[in-house]
């Protein structure tokens, strides 16, 4: 389910009597999977998930902590998903943090309005991937580099969602929104985890997919690629970055479903900074913020990954500050590491 | 008279006060090679951006199989079945060689790309350029980042063939960045797409190159068409005299040199890869040629000693100085050095001709660290006079210079800082004749002033030309350096290929 581009194993293994140049075939495979770009990440997120499963067994090795550890990856994980998109057509959206807020006010207002959760839900989405259109509009017709664009996204989403919500937490009866992300109601355990986070693996698939086999997802790579090339063959370059900021902005809505379904309440001033733990994911996963490079699957086991070191450093009684240090370096040893791989023979 | 697959009549473009193109007119014939032949600045660039659609001509008619052709995107010219392979590779190095031929036009059901039917046309454009034999084939699912730059190449001819009619290919510089084993492969390519109907222009600085693959030739000069005609007619002293407007200029000059004391000695230098244990030595007063294939590692060879890439043994001396320093120590001790990548290290793109010419010697221009711009300007305004360096003034962005000023402000930097020993690679590539003449006269003046000049080159007949002494690079290693009144074109390929 990557969305890389490495040969398939269908060619790879086809008989060939004089070897690639790479040299003879147990290199060509080391280097075939050094070429999977989210191994790293997943090695990473494995060991540190071991580490702390050792250091306390008692409470963050059991199955309830891995469901709540799930369920926290939720938000950061959607948004992750279109950012992935954004940042491998060489593009970047600040707007994230901004946008999930104004989601969370645009889904109280309505409930309060009278409208069904479904109703509300969607117009949190709708007006989320408004903005995100907006935005990938202004950066593919306007020519402007997509930091400034997004950047002015940030502080106009983040107004209008404080002027919408009158500068205060507007609460609201969830109508079941809640339920996305809450306890599992009885007799419904065989779903182990609560239903957003298989929506959340649902869109990681999905998406995933649109980037490796459909013309679109091909085209996002091939603009973060090299654009003007792009441009010379006759992709629709303009089309292609509004529908993938279009994309990011709808994802953040369904961020901000997720953040209503734990908040229950309208926050205007909530999820600042957010863009910059959704792009840390992107990062780690083995996204290059030069374009052309990154995979759904990566940026997934990203935010997984701080979400674990979040949540082992509270249950070892480590201090917030430590855990923020730790996270840190764990964004720049993952890009040094993707330096060196890129290095590798 | 065959019917001409493209004729361009009398264009015309200007730019603000510049005239670009005079009034230009050429024909080229299906299954033709035609060369187009002018030193840069003589208008092929702005013919070539019309004809791939990146510009539009002011006046003139172009008609394309009897058709009027007026592409207005170079997307359009690409569906009219016009194709451009540009200099630097227009690819998405991401992508893999299949996903890249296919690119824009990919085989979908529903949005969801068929990967049996991109990987099916991949390979008949690959075959259509290569043949049926698949060793020298780029493999499809192979990245193309990943490919050396004759395997992107083949890549960008097979995705200009993959067009569902192309009719005219062009090719900028198609030899600029291949070694000669490359060239060979390219040219039997671009026969095989002859053979196939389809028209070819070529465009080169290479004359002897256009004489083995072109059959037609245009001249351009000063935005006109000033000679054209079949290749076999004509010697190749008479497209230079049309080239520069005179006869046949004395290209290599040489005036009297004395070899002085040793400045520069290396001993069994050995780097990462390349070089693998090599000894030479370099006087005052003369210039040494390193000849030899790309990737001979003759570049590494003088990054080891401007001290931009490791080392791994070896000893080296240089004015005085023993050990291996970094670039900065270096520039102190009075080495110089010129990258043969101008674009991507030489120049500072994005900087002014007066900031790029004092980079590496910023200490004149004023006190403890201070730069004064009017210094600065200064500085460079006096090696703008000695080396006829064409600009409007000393501030001028030096990406709107052409190649051959470019590399003139390059070699100005070396003056600047007043170097002694000159590490010169590659310092006339892709220029144009007349300012390849200017850069050898500078070279033949340094050498009779004394200094010392280390130079690497795949043009043979500059290395003769200029070089006191030649040695020649293989696989790292770097025979005995000769005079050059002992070899000849020959054998210094014999020595450079092992044959």
């Amino acid at each position: 389910m990557s969305e890389g581009n490495r040969r398939p194993p269908d060619v790879a293994d086809e008989p060939s009597a004089t070897p690639a140049p790479g040299g003879r075939p147990d290199k060509r495979r080391i280097k075939r999977l050094l070429a999977v770009s989210w191994l790293g990440p997943v090695a990473a997120l494995a060991f540190v998930y071991l580490l702390f499963a050792l250091l306390v067994p008692e409470t963050f090795a059991r199955s309830t902590n891995f469901v709540t550890m799930a369920r926290q990856t939720v938000v950061v994980g959607i948004a992750a998903v279109g950012m992935t998109m954004v940042i491998i057509g060489g593009g970047i959206d600040l707007s994230v943090g901004s946008s999930v807020a104004l989601a969370t006010v645009v889904i109280a207002r309505a409930l309060n309005a009278g409208a069904g959760s479904l109703t509300a839900a969607v117009a949190g989405v709708a007006v989320s991937a408004l903005c995100g259109m907006f935005v990938g509009g202004i950066i593919a017709l306007g020519r402007i580099t997509p930091f400034v664009v997004s950047l002015g996204a940030m502080t106009i989403l983040r107004g209008a969602a404080k002027g919408l919500a009158h500068e205060q937490k507007i609460d609201a009866d969830a109508r079941g929104l809640d339920g996305l992300l809450g306890v599992l109601p009885e007799g419904t355990s065989w779903m182990i985890f609560p239903p957003g986070v298989w929506i959340f693996v649902g869109l990681a698939a999905l998406f995933a997919g649109v980037l490796r086999y459909t013309r679109f997802g091909r085209h996002v790579f091939a603009i973060g690629s090299n654009e003007r090339t792009a441009r010379l063959c006759g992709v629709r370059v303009e089309a292609t970055k509004i529908g993938v900021y279009g994309l990011a902005g709808l994802l953040a809505g369904l961020a901000g479903v997720m953040e209503f379904a734990t908040l229950t309440v309208g926050d205007p001033t909530d999820s600042i900074g957010l863009e910059l733990e959704v792009i840390a994911a992107a990062v780690i996963g083995g996204a290059s913020l030069l374009g052309g490079e990154g995979s759904i699957v990566g940026s997934v086991v990203g935010a997984s990954l701080m979400t674990v070191i979040k949540t082992g450093s509270t249950h070892l009684g480590l201090p917030n500050w430590v855990e923020e240090v730790v996270t840190g370096l764990i964004i720049v040893t993952a890009v040094a590491l993707d330096r060196l791989r890129h290095r590798a023979p | 008279m065959p019917q001409h697959r493209l004729v361009a009549e009398d264009v015309q473009k200007t730019f603000g006060a510049t005239v670009a193109l005079a009034g230009v007119s050429f024909a080229v014939a299906p299954g033709h090679v035609h060369a187009l032949i002018g030193e840069n600045g003589a208008g092929k660039s702005t013919l070539m951006s019309i004809l791939a659609g990146a510009t539009a001509p002011d006046a003139g008619k172009l008609t394309l199989e009897g058709a009027p052709f007026r592409p207005r995107t170079p997307e359009e010219a690409r569906r009219a079945g016009v194709a451009m392979v540009h200099q630097e590779l227009s690819l998405c190095p991401h992508l893999t060689v299949e996903e890249n031929i296919a690119l824009g036009a990919e085989p979908a059901r529903l949005g969801i790309v068929t990967r049996a039917e991109v990987r099916r046309r991949a390979l008949a454009a690959l075959e259509r350029v290569s043949g049926p034999s698949r060793d020298a084939q780029p493999r499809p699912d192979a990245r193309v980042g990943d490919l050396p730059p004759s395997g992107q190449q083949l890549v960008e001819i097979a995705r200009a063939l993959a067009l569902p009619h192309c009719r005219l290919l062009i090719l900028d510089e198609p030899t600029s960045s291949l070694g000669s084993d490359d060239v060979g492969r390219l040219f039997s390519v671009i026969r095989a797409v002859c053979a196939r109907g389809i028209a070819v222009v070529y465009i080169s600085h290479f004359l002897e190159e256009i004489h083995r693959i072109a059959d037609d030739f245009t001249v351009l000069r000063d935005g006109r068409t000033v000679g054209a005609g079949a290749l076999e007619n004509v010697a190749a002293g008479d497209i230079v005299g049309m080239m520069v407007g005179r006869a046949a200029l004395q290209l290599f000059p040489r005036s009297p040199r004395t070899a002085g004391e040793i400045v520069l000695e290396v001993k069994d230098l050995g780097g990462a890869v390349k070089p693998t244990g090599v000894s030479l030595t370099l006087r005052r007063g003369e210039v040494l040629g390193i000849a030899g294939l790309v990737g001979a590692g003759r570049t590494e060879l003088l990054r080891c000693i401007f001290g931009l890439d490791r080392v791994r043994h070896g000893d080296l001396r240089v004015l005085g100085f023993s050990g291996f320093r970094a670039p900065p120590a270096r520039i102190d001790q009075g080495v110089g050095f010129l990258s043969e990548d101008r674009k991507a290290e030489g120049l500072a793109t994005g900087l002014s001709l007066a900031e790029n010419l004092t980079l590496s010697g910023t200490a004149p221009l004023g006190p403890r660290g201070l730069v004064f711009p009017r210094r600065r300007r200064a500085a460079a305004e006096r090696w703008i006079r000695e080396l006829s360096i064409r600009a409007h003034d000393a501030d001028q962005p030096i990406g709107e210079l052409s190649g051959g000023n470019q590399q003139k402000v390059a070699l100005a930097r070396l003056l600047h800082q007043d170097a002694d020993v000159f590490l010169l690679d590659e310092p006339t590539r892709g220029i144009d004749v007349g300012s390849k003449a200017q850069i050898y006269e500078l070279i033949d003046r340094l050498a009779a002033r004394g200094k010392a000049v280390l130079l690497v080159s795949s043009y043979l007949p500059e290395v003769l030309g200029i070089c006191d002494r030649i040695a020649v690079m293989r696989r790292g290693r770097l025979g005995p350096a000769r005079p050059t009144a002992e070899l000849d074109e020959r054998a210094v390929l014999m020595e450079a290929t092992g044959a």
